[in-house]
């Protein structure tokens, strides 16, 4: 990104691997693991304090701001890092180059629908309509 | 191009049947499984997510179900697989660290990861009960 009239293209791909991204893919798997940790602590505490609500009492819970910031932080930290997990496992285990390709695409929709569904539910919660 | 080559027999790196099952190699086995688990579990935490935005009505249906022994056995499930992987997880950013590796202590991370998991979860619901009080 610095000095790209400096840098020759060898230069610039140079460490970065077959993907382009180096330590990326590593890098945020241990990032969204750590960030994970508290989340999902905070996440049980949550689901366990609205067991055996109303349906009314657990839409203000989870409408509230704190706990309506913390679960869309929870999501998006989950599902970033489930999409990075899966998508180690599909490169470990499928080897033909076209399904694989297919997999990591398929896998990446996924996360991405799963985070939009409890987002705009997560949103429901907290602006109504 | 390529598709002519005969590959060559080179020799393989040795595959799991190959090894005496051992705790830390079930650990990191069991991980991989529950991580998959934790992806397939998060329809379930987005099915409860969406029906108490869509209703009332739709919200009764997650509680009818979380509340039969099938939806039970698969909720406590869900919460072990969940804390196992996170002290999984957390075993792993230890040994990212660099430290944890020797003999002794890989053995025991392994086992508190185990006993850790299992103690917090039968704990979680312990409280999880004592949470609903009589409304079961």
């Amino acid at each position: 990104m610095s000095a790209p009239h400096i840098r020759t293209p060898l230069g610039r791909v140079r460490g970065l691997g077959s993907a382009r991204s180096g330590t990326g893919h590593f890098w945020h798997q241990r990032l969204t693991a750590v960030s994970n940790v508290p989340l999902v602590i905070a996440f049980v505490l949550i689901l366990v304090s609205l067991l055996g609500r109303s349906h009314a009492a657990v839409v203000q819970i989870l409408g509230s701001p704190l706990v309506a910031i913390v679960m869309l932080l929870f999501i998006a930290s989950i599902t970033y890092h489930m999409r990075l997990g899966m998508q180690m496992i599909i490169e470990d285990y499928v080897h033909d180059e076209k399904w694989k390709i297919a997999a990591v695409i398929a896998n990446t929709f996924f996360a991405i629908a799963v985070a939009s569904a409890a987002v705009y539910a997560l949103l429901k919660l907290s602006f109504g309509v | 191009m390529a598709e002519t080559r005969v590959p060559l027999q080179r020799p393989l790196s040795p595959h799991l049947s190959i090894y005496k099952p051992m705790l830390t190699m079930m650990m990191s086995i069991v991980h991989r499984i529950t991580g998959v688990s934790l992806y397939a579990g998060i329809m379930l935490l987005v099915w409860w997510l969406l029906a108490a935005a869509s209703g009332p009505n739709a919200y009764s249906r997650v509680q009818w179900f979380m509340g039969t022994l099938v939806g039970r056995l698969v909720l406590f499930g869900y919460t072990w697989v969940l804390i196992h992987h996170m002290l999984g997880g957390i075993r792993h950013l230890i040994w990212d660290t660099g430290h944890g590796f020797g003999a002794v202590e890989r053995e025991w991370l392994a086992r508190a990861n185990l006993a850790g998991s299992i103690l917090l979860t039968i704990i979680l619901w312990v409280v999880g009960y004592a949470v609903m009080g009589g409304a079961q």
